[in-house]
């Protein structure tokens, strides 16, 4: 296993057929990849950590819960709240900061703080020819040449395989407290949702799981406790509200985060949308493709069950946000369904064509998680 | 400050290229005689001039695109222009270029409050997109200095910044989607009014690309619900390093406020000539406001004012009411005005990760004392972004010479110090010569590879971002 940025720069140099690479394999998404496996598991550690800047830097291989227990010391966090991908994988193995930044894992407070392309400062990569690079760097502001961090979050290893990332970290809130509505249709959860986040109350969560609607919010105890009051009358008319508090919230969140609601099926497909198309979108495939549904962001990030891995509800999410914006991943799935079926939204034949010429130049061989997203 | 020679096969066709721009353009859209385009001979860098080609002024995405495709066949350079406020040079012309001004593409095209977003044409005002969502009490929150002015093309050409990105960031993240039109005359919609991207993140990309990869012609941007208020603290203390401690203590101790400056004596003096708004006599200043309830700005503002008060401040000066809190804010946002009031200046963008605040600020000073030119510090000081003003005399000769090299010198104990040569104006032509003290030569060749890319025979703002030599080959072989 390599340990040094250099033997993964030799690693991927002398290779001569393709790669699937990985961090530490508990987010197996995308298109099944062939190749011989190289993983960043090894390059382990924190480079540099400075709570009053707001900054950490670390190896892409560095466990999470690494960073997360040096970040809990000084009482900080990574505020966009990446999801831990085996709980609804059933994936099993230690998650990285590289894989985090890989799929540019972002949680419920996406909403209010961003994701992870949003926090992710700089970036050092092997490319497919096993150059080294650098982009971006360790401070908040730069716009110091093209922004090749926010590319590198997300392409999934297809790019050039991460190295080191550099990440802002925000101070942890002193508290945290969750209202819960009930009784709600799917189309008025919506808009209690995003009566919510249109308020003045710095709502950090929004999602509709289980039937119910929970709302977050956080901060030091005398502001949490007024924004709950103020949302409690602005929520009223939405029926009963009751709250959950401090750990228990959190404990939720963490739930919420991870789609635990969904763990026992075989096939989840990921929608993005804009949360008034929401609704529309989910009667539509209620009543004709009987999927089970949870939604995060608003109403802008929706989870699809399925109890059978066809693949045609999938398609049908894929047509229907190919109508209305957005996109539809097949998140889970058998590998034989995920072969079968576009895991990633395609996209138009520009953006296509775009996105493929950057692949030519960033991996020019043509050996870095081939196909992983189409 | 060196640009490439103009291509005299460009310049020799002039009238061919005026009249089939007049022909997919409406009347009075292409501006052409010697006089008229001395309007486009430069940006807020204003110690560079040349006066283009010629300059279009479409009005619809699809005039952009037919400028484009009639530029592409024809071979010739095109520099997009938003307001012209860019301090880089993002928006200099060549005297081969066509400038292509985005500034009477300025419609609200949609606002949609239940998704919190508006989507406007680019040539709009950063100001006026608060202003369309203004009555609804929402905002849009990057606000550059220069907000009154400048377009959101230029923007998100330059991923710009502003003073309250400490809680709310920059442009890219505050992008959804923007229509674009490559050279080619292709228009393409990336993103759109989602939080994440499809495949890979070209939105991301082409943020802070310099006009280098496409003309964005619309934008749809996240608005955001107005807080309850905002109250802003003054803090004034004896000594710069004080000051700078006294921010990192402030981050640490988990209140984030939205936003912290920095002023120092020369800026502080300056402005209070100038403006008037009352600063007490001392080395720096902060200026440190948070939002919330009142009961939440009390609750913050104590905890901010007791870690004030272990570094010793001269004062602390809470704003009691709305006009003291536009007294405080009068001096920090006319600071830039005010130094130009008394000398020419250089206003520098590099940025610093926050905890090398005095090492820097003590280095700039004595590099003031070595090239004896005065330097004020005004600066976002939560986010590390500086904006060391550089003080020289135009008319001097050699002054403004000696005052860009001691800027490169500053940028590079920038970039020395783990940060960067810009925060929030972009590299344009100022910084290119710099761009690899930052940047190793695999660096630069990926990312001119991406524009390779999107712009193969770099004809769009070619001269810019990369230094000249390193993109001679690619820009050489377009001729």
């Amino acid at each position: 296993m390599v340990k040094t940025e250099q033997e993964l720069a030799e690693a991927v140099k002398v290779a001569t057929g393709p790669l699937h690479i990985r961090g530490g394999g508990t987010r197996d998404i995308g298109n099944p990849v062939d190749g011989d496996v190289l993983s960043t598991a090894g390059l382990t550690g924190i480079t540099l950590y400075e709570p009053g800047a707001l900054t950490i830097v670390a190896q892409a291989g560095t466990p999470v819960s690494e960073i997360e227990a040096a970040l809990d010391a000084e009482n900080q966090r990574l505020a966009f709240e990446p999801m831990d991908h085996r709980t609804l994988l059933g994936s099993s193995g230690t998650p990285t900061i590289g894989g985090v930044v890989a799929t540019n894992a972002s949680g419920p407070r996406r909403i209010s703080v961003g994701a992870c392309r949003d926090h992710l400062l700089g970036v050092r990569f092997v490319d497919g020819s096993g150059t080294i690079i650098k982009n971006g760097g360790r401070v908040m502001k730069n716009v110091t040449g093209y922004d090749l961090v926010k590319l590198m979050a997300g392409s999934y290893g297809t790019l050039g395989v991460l190295s080191e990332v550099s990440l802002k970290v925000l101070p942890k809130p002193e508290t945290e407290t969750t209202l819960v509505l009930h009784d709600l249709t799917l189309n008025n959860s919506v808009v209690a949702m995003s009566a919510a986040l249109g308020s003045p109350f710095e709502v950090t969560g929004a999602a509709f799981v289980n039937g119910l609607v929970h709302i977050r919010i956080e901060g030091f105890e005398t502001s949490v406790a007024y924004r709950a009051g103020k949302l409690c009358e602005l929520l009223a008319k939405f029926g009963e509200i009751t709250q959950t508090e401090d750990t228990a919230s959190a404990a939720l969140w963490s739930d919420i985060r991870d789609v635990k609601c969904f763990a026992d099926h075989d096939a989840v497909t990921r929608v993005s949308i804009k949360p008034s198309a929401a609704s529309e979108f989910a009667e539509n495939l209620w009543q004709t493709l009987r999927t089970d549904l949870a939604m995060d962001w608003g109403g802008g990030l929706m989870w699809f069950s399925m109890t059978e891995a066809d693949g045609a509800t999938h398609k049908a999410l894929q047509n229907m946000c190919a109508g209305t914006g957005g996109h539809a991943t097949l998140l889970k799935g058998p590998e034989t369904m995920r072969a079968d079926v576009p895991v990633f939204q395609p996209e138009n034949p520009t953006v296509t064509a775009l996105s493929q010429g950057l692949r030519n130049k960033f991996d020019p061989r043509g050996i870095l998680n081939v196909g992983l997203m189409g | 400050m060196e640009m490439p020679a103009p291509n005299q096969n460009v310049l020799s066709r002039k009238s061919q290229i005026v009249e089939r721009l007049q022909s997919v353009l409406p009347i009075g859209a292409v501006i052409h005689t010697e006089s008229e385009v001395r309007a486009y001979e430069c940006d807020a860098l204003t110690a560079y001039k040349c006066p283009p080609l010629c300059a279009v002024l479409p009005t619809s995405t699809e005039e952009v695109a037919a400028v484009l495709k009639l530029c592409h066949e024809m071979g010739v350079p095109v520099v997009p222009r938003g307001s012209g406020t860019s301090l880089a040079g993002g928006a200099l012309p060549t005297a081969d270029c066509v400038i292509l001004g985005v500034a009477r593409l300025n419609g609200v095209l949609e606002t949609n409050y239940e998704d919190r977003y508006i989507r406007v044409q680019s040539g709009r005002t950063n100001l006026s997109v608060t202003g369309a969502v203004e009555e609804m009490d929402f905002f849009y929150a990057p606000d550059p200095s220069s907000q009154l002015a400048c377009a959101i093309a230029g923007n998100v050409a330059m991923n710009s910044g502003g003073a309250h990105c400490l809680k709310y960031g920059v442009t890219t993240n505050n992008l959804l989607g923007v229509k674009m039109v490559l050279m080619d005359g292709t228009i393409t919609e990336i993103g759109g009014e989602h939080l994440d991207a499809a495949g890979l993140d070209l939105l991301g990309l082409i943020c802070g690309s310099e006009g280098q990869l496409g003309v964005v012609t619309e934008a749809t941007l996240r608005i955001l619900r107005k807080p309850e208020g905002a109250r802003p603290v003054l803090m004034a203390f004896n000594d710069n390093e004080v000051a700078g401690e006294c921010v990192a203590d402030i981050i640490k101790a988990g209140v984030l406020p939205v936003a912290i400056e920095f002023m120092d004596r020369l800026c502080i003096e300056t402005t209070e000539n100038y403006a008037k708004a009352g600063y007490p006599d001392c080395n720096a200043l902060l200026i440190v406001e948070v939002e919330g309830a009142p009961e939440e700005i009390d609750e913050q503002l104590a905890l901010i004012k007791d870690i004030a008060r272990k570094h010793d401040p001269v004062e602390l000066r809470e704003a009691q009411d709305e006009e003291e809190a536009a007294r405080i804010w009068l001096g920090r946002k006319s600071a830039f005005g005010a130094i130009g009031q008394i000398s020419d200046y250089m206003c520098l963008d590099g940025t610093i990760p926050v905890s090398s605040l005095p090492m820097v600020l003590r280095r700039i000073g004595e590099l003031s004392d070595e090239y004896g030119l005065k330097v004020g510090n005004v600066f976002h000081a939560g986010d590390g972004n500086m904006h060391p003003l550089i003080c020289y005399d135009a008319n001097k000769p050699g002054d403004l010479e000696l005052c860009e090299a001691m800027g490169a010198e500053i940028l590079k104990l920038c970039v020395d110090a783990g940060g960067c040569l810009t925060g929030e104006h972009g590299v344009g032509i100022e910084k290119r010569d710099l761009m690899t003290h930052q940047y190793a030569q695999q660096d630069l060749d990926i990312q001119m590879a991406v524009k390779d890319v999107f712009d193969p025979e770099w004809l769009l703002n070619p001269a810019k971002v990369f230094p000249l030599d390193s993109s001679a080959s690619r820009r050489m072989a377009a001729e």
